[in-house]
């Protein structure tokens, strides 16, 4: 059976736990079909906020709503949350301590050929420099699951973003998290890939296609952005070589929060693998993807040459 | 003391602050004080006893910039000490020149303006969702509403029918850099809001008993959210400042802080004589 969409888990998350909590709310910015959000706001419609295309307003009244002791999560295209509404989320969420929950839906190159306009790939940058503010990608519908059960529970502002399609499975038995922390999805010790999203996936694929060369490779799962999990970086430093692999911008993103890690306090090489400065081309994820090597094919050749530095 | 006294002697604790710390926005604190007194005095279920309850009233001050006003009438009614204002913009401070949440009495952070309204319309649903009967209102100034984000809460509170929600206009027809109607025309401000579906009201925003007469309709008003446009004289209260774009936010010399509080406290001792209690 094809995974579910990560958002469709969230979804089924948020739904589950409206059964019994009527401070949960949802807002869209005419967004609930494409957050696949439209099945909550027909079961739950007084826990249903529509704003319109209005994305300043959506995470403003979100930020009102949550002041006065609800606890909203607000689903929008990671294109316009992460900028359209950027001050918002700065002042009304983060600063002033409100908790909302941001959902970037369809993010990174998801939306494909709709353009510059539509792929957001400097989230990670964006929210990161926010102080309060937590960022999350989960890398399948195991890990977001969980990462969505913890989320419903706590009270401080986040970020989550998520792809537009299903994505492969990277936690076949599913996955337990420890806040915060790092997930060793494969151990290894002449390598290490640190990949977020929906990256994750074929960072794995890589380190098994080098396993079968003898390069041993660990794959973390830094999900986690913000707070980012120091720690697991600088184990990785061990293996003296560190990949990188994000679905965002050279700049401001996973590449260089690990390089700043490993440049202050370890001793390890770091390339990091990202989409290019420069508006990404038309294509399906895939297509995109392996242009700018960020399959699990190119992954490995990087990580091969980088061993045998 | 009588209201109408209470504002002039707020207005010399905001000089104090100004003087004291060189900094802050003196002509917008001037202008707004009898809206805040009113609200504080006469209109908001707030005090220091109900604050961390969600069960009272809410109140955004969406023009943060006068927050030397809103320090002044919170320490007045207890929220923190009067000592703290002598804190306002030093090294440290919480009492920074913009609202701080973390300072008790202070909902919201803001002085980004446009926030404001929109934020007060989440805590207006939040409130219905709830069938609570508790009320939000937020005061914006008027070349705030050169910002977009102002009419997407506008929008969506005559969208929602939110008539727990009331927002006032210090309408003192000044900005930074001249006039409302030079930088961004503003007018026809109630025809705009009524057009989004709100009941609109003007008075004289200076005067006391016109805006105490004003929020009762607010209330009273059933199925649309309530604007207040109060028309005001930036720097109120103090000749040289009155109606000047420049004392947005300059800050008086020694000779002009002393002629200030002059004026300001024979006009407080003339609305003690004049004003019963």
């Amino acid at each position: 059976m094809k995974p579910k969409a990560n958002k469709e888990v969230i979804c089924d998350q948020l739904m589950e736990r409206a059964k019994t909590d009527r401070d949960l709310l949802v807002l869209c910015s005419d967004s609930r079909g494409s957050a696949s959000l439209a099945p909550f706001a027909d079961a739950y419609p007084d826990q249903f906020i529509e704003t319109g295309i209005a994305e300043q307003n959506l995470v403003s009244i979100a930020a009102g709503l949550a002041r006065c002791g609800k606890r909203p999560f607000v689903a929008s295209p990671a294109c316009f949350l992460s900028t359209r509404s950027m001050e918002q989320a700065k002042i009304d969420v983060a600063y002033s301590k409100t908790n909302v929950k941001l959902i970037g839906i369809s993010g990174g190159i998801s939306y494909g050929a709709l353009g510059l306009t539509h792929h957001s790939t400097q989230d990670i940058a964006v929210f990161t420099s926010m102080p309060g503010m937590r960022v999350y990608f989960p890398s399948d519908a195991a890990l977001t699951e969980a990462l969505l059960q913890q989320l419903i529970e706590d009270d401080t502002p986040a970020y989550i973003r998520v792809g537009r399609n299903p994505v492969e499975t990277v936690y076949e038995n599913g996955v337990t998290l420890e806040q915060n922390k790092a997930v060793t999805v494969k151990e290894g010790t002449d390598a290490a890939l640190i990949a977020c999203g929906e990256m994750v996936y074929p960072a794995l694929q890589a380190a098994k296609t080098l396993e079968k060369e003898g390069i041993s490779v660990r794959v973390l799962d830094m999900y986690c952005l913000k707070p980012i999990d120091q720690e697991a970086v600088l184990k990785a430093a061990q293996t003296g070589v560190i990949v990188t692999v994000e679905e965002h911008c050279p700049y401001g993103g996973l590449g260089s929060m690990v390089a700043q890690i490993v440049a202050e306090n370890g001793n390890a090489t770091v390339k990091c693998l990202s989409l290019p400065d420069e508006p990404a081309v038309a294509g399906t994820s895939k297509e995109v993807f392996h242009l700018y090597g960020l399959d699990a094919e190119h992954i490995a050749a990087v990580v091969k040459e980088r061993v045998k530095k | 003391m009588n209201k109408k006294a209470k504002a002039y002697a707020l207005r010399r604790e905001v000089l104090d602050m100004v003087y004291r710390s060189k900094a802050g926005h003196i002509g917008g604190d001037f202008s707004v004080m009898e809206i805040l007194t009113t609200l504080y005095y006469d209109v908001l279920d707030i005090t220091p006893e109900n604050f961390s309850s969600n069960d009272r009233d809410h109140f955004i001050l969406s023009k943060g910039h006068s927050v030397e006003a809103l320090y002044a009438v919170l320490s007045d009614r207890g929220f923190f000490p009067k000592e703290d204002l002598k804190t306002v913009s030093t090294f440290q401070s919480p009492y920074i020149g913009h609202p701080n949440n973390k300072i008790n009495g202070i909902e919201m952070n803001s002085g980004s303006l446009g926030h404001g309204l929109p934020v007060a319309v989440g805590m207006a649903l939040a409130m219905k969702l709830d069938q609570k009967p508790h009320r939000v209102y937020t005061v914006l100034g008027d070349g705030e509403l050169a910002e977009g984000s102002n009419w997407e809460g506008a929008m969506a509170a005559g969208h929602y029918h939110l008539d727990n929600l009331c927002a006032v206009i210090d309408r003192n027809g000044l900005q930074i850099s001249g006039t409302t109607e030079e930088v961004m025309t503003a007018e026809d401000i109630e025809k705009r809001f009524s057009a989004f579906g709100w009941e609109t009201a003007r008075v004289s925003g200076n005067d006391y008993d016109a805006l105490k007469a004003a929020f009762p309709k607010a209330k009273e008003t059933k199925g649309k959210p309530f604007l207040i446009v109060a028309d005001t004289v930036k720097g109120k209260g103090v000749s040289f400042m009155e109606n000047r774009a420049g004392w947005h936010h300059r800050v008086p010399t020694e000779e002009e802080y002393l002629a200030a509080k002059e004026e300001l406290e024979k006009k407080e001792a003339f609305y003690n004589e004049t004003e019963s209690k």
